[in-house]
């Protein structure tokens, strides 16, 4: 058995230093992104405007902002599954114009097929991709055991329980191996334990894949325990407030004094985005 | 166990009471025949093979006549949902249809088909076409959004998106549209059959009637309901709890 897995070839890859051009290419840009949508009395929303960020390669970038900012839709957008009103988005330098296998999703709603097994779930991917029978299995597998659910693997997805399901959500989209892995609050169903649990699971993940991923949440110290960078929304119209960088060491802990440090200095500049949104539904409420 | 204890009683008890209501001869025994005469009957039918052949018959029409509803139910419905423009129109063109009782297309298929075998699975058709037409619709209408971004997401477009998702997200909707196309693809097949048919159990029943022979008259009755029975409780109920428990949710029709 001297055959690498593709996890090992994954995580030793992270370790290769890549040609300095490269390590300043960033895995995905987004440069001038505005999104407007259409309201039924004529007028339009401007729900995302003029956002530039960028993504490094094996990143953990997590997107905060209050209710409304417009989170899921840069999410959307980022992973080609709506266009930009204008602007535009590239993954290693190529324009996004579409869904690709490249950019994968988890949404709250995880969307598992019940009609499917554990380990058929997490092939699926892979099936779709043309990949034979005996390879996709093997590396379904290998995604199984990476999460600790390789006992399951022919359970049917409501035999499992919320953090579980998180898990096989987690492995299926792994195992396509994507470029960008987009999650959108994905913890939020979840019990505080089970929560907590989670973040361990995929920060030992990310760790051990290399993966980037662009992580959205409301919860201020969830982003701060996870990310390399925590990326704040203003409300309506959307724009990048502030960038805050984490260099708190990993693994982390959310009852670390650090970690609730920073969480605090993202909380203060939430606070003022959170009082804008409700300011703007009170005038809003008294115009009606 | 007890539930089919209770069951058993249950219609060993009904039979006791006819038996008793037959034996106080209230209503003439041509009228009114024992449940051992119609026992008898049954047994006869089966002798001499009418029943048996009658039987067959019945059941090869169904097959084609339901078959054809399937698959062209599943098609209809597929369009339907996936088209607004075909909704709007052919939906409710199908929705008007399906109030019609389906032997009201018995003197259509006459004068289009003659006194034909074709006369007769064109009613089965029409009258479990629809049903499943509707069902399937409603089914792929109902699939959650989540499956189609999630399988679009994991590289899944076109047939493949159809195929792996689309359908398998359905099944337990075009399962119940299955079974309700059988049940209307049943009931008209027998009132096709008996007023116009050639063998089959519909027929069965009308000789009976004209052989002034209550016994098989009941006896054919109880065939028919029988074979409804097992194919409806026993094949699509299990069926149905089959893909049910799979799936993940509760019984709700
Ligand atoms: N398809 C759409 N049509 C019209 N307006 C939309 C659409 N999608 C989003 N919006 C609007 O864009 C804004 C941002 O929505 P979005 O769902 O991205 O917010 P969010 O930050 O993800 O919120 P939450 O934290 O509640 O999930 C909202 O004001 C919403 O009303
Ligand atoms: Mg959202």
């Amino acid at each position: 058995m001297s055959e690498p897995n593709d996890i090992s070839r994954m995580t030793s890859a992270a370790f290769e230093l890549p040609q300095f051009a490269e390590l300043r290419q960033p895995k995905l840009r987004v440069s001038g992104v505005s999104r407007k949508f259409a309201t039924p009395n004529g007028t339009s929303v401007i729900a995302l405007e003029h956002i530039s960020l960028e993504v490094r390669p094996g990143e953990f970038l997590c997107i905060v902002g209050p209710s409304g900012c417009g989170k899921s839709t840069l999410l959307s957008l980022m992973a080609g599954l709506d266009t930009p009103t204008s602007g535009e988005i590239f993954l290693d330098g190529q324009r996004v114009d579409g869904p690709g296998t490249g950019l994968s999703v988890i949404f709250q709603e995880l969307g598992l097929f019940p009609w499917l097994t554990v380990l058929q779930n997490v092939e699926f991917g892979l099936k779709m991709k043309g990949m034979e029978r005996a390879e996709r299995r093997k590396r379904a597998m290998e995604f199984l055991r990476l999460v600790h659910l390789s006992s399951f693997e022919s359970s049917y997805i409501h035999q499992l329980s919320g953090g579980m399901k998180q898990r096989v959500a987690l492995a299926r989209s792994l195992a396509t191996q994507p470029d960008v892995l987009f999650m959108d609050e994905p913890f939020a169903a979840l019990d505080a334990q089970t929560r907590d649990l989670m973040h361990e699971e995929l920060e030992r993940v990310w760790k051990e894949t290399g993966q980037t991923i662009v992580f959205v949440t409301h919860n201020v110290r969830e982003a701060v325990r996870l990310g390399d960078r925590v990326m704040l929304l203003t409300f309506r119209p959307g724009r990048v407030k502030t960038v805050f960088p984490v260099i708190l060491e990993r693994p982390r802990h959310l009852e670390d004094a650090d970690l609730a440090h920073t969480a605090r200095e993202v909380l203060a500049q939430l606070k003022e985005e959170i009082n804008k949104a409700v300011e703007e539904e009170y005038s809003h409420a008294a115009k009606d | 166990m007890r539930r089919r204890i209770e069951k058993l009683i249950f219609f060993f008890c009904l039979l006791a009471v006819w038996q008793v209501i037959y034996k106080m001869k209230i209503w003439s025994p041509f009228l009114f025949p024992s449940p051992f005469e119609v026992f008898d009957a049954l047994r006869l039918g089966f002798g001499d093979r009418t029943f048996l052949i009658g039987v067959g018959i019945s059941m090869r029409r169904i097959a084609i006549g339901y078959g054809i509803s399937i698959v062209l139910g599943l098609a209809l419905g597929l369009l339907i949902a996936m088209n607004d423009f075909l909704e709007n129109t052919i939906g409710s063109l199908v929705l008007s249809l399906q109030s019609l009782p389906s032997i009201c297309w018995l003197p259509l298929a006459l004068l289009w088909f003659g006194l034909s075998e074709a006369a007769i699975l064109f009613v089965v058709v029409m009258g479990s076409l629809l049903a499943v037409t509707i069902n399937t619709e409603s089914g792929v209408r109902n699939v959650p959004k989540i499956y189609m971004l999630a399988g679009r997401n994991l590289g899944a477009n076109g047939a493949r998106l159809f195929l792996h998702v689309l359908l398998p997200a359905s099944l337990p909707y075009l399962i119940s549209g299955l079974k309700q196309g059988w049940a209307f693809a049943w009931r008209s097949l027998i009132a096709g059959e008996m007023i116009y048919g050639s063998l089959g159990l519909g027929f069965l029943l009308m000789m009976g009637r004209d052989l002034n022979d209550m016994s098989q008259v009941l006896a054919v009755m109880g065939l028919i309901m029988f074979l409804g029975y097992v194919v409806d409780r026993v094949f699509f109920v299990n069926v149905e709890r089959h893909i049910r428990s799979r799936w993940g949710f509760a019984p709700t029709s």
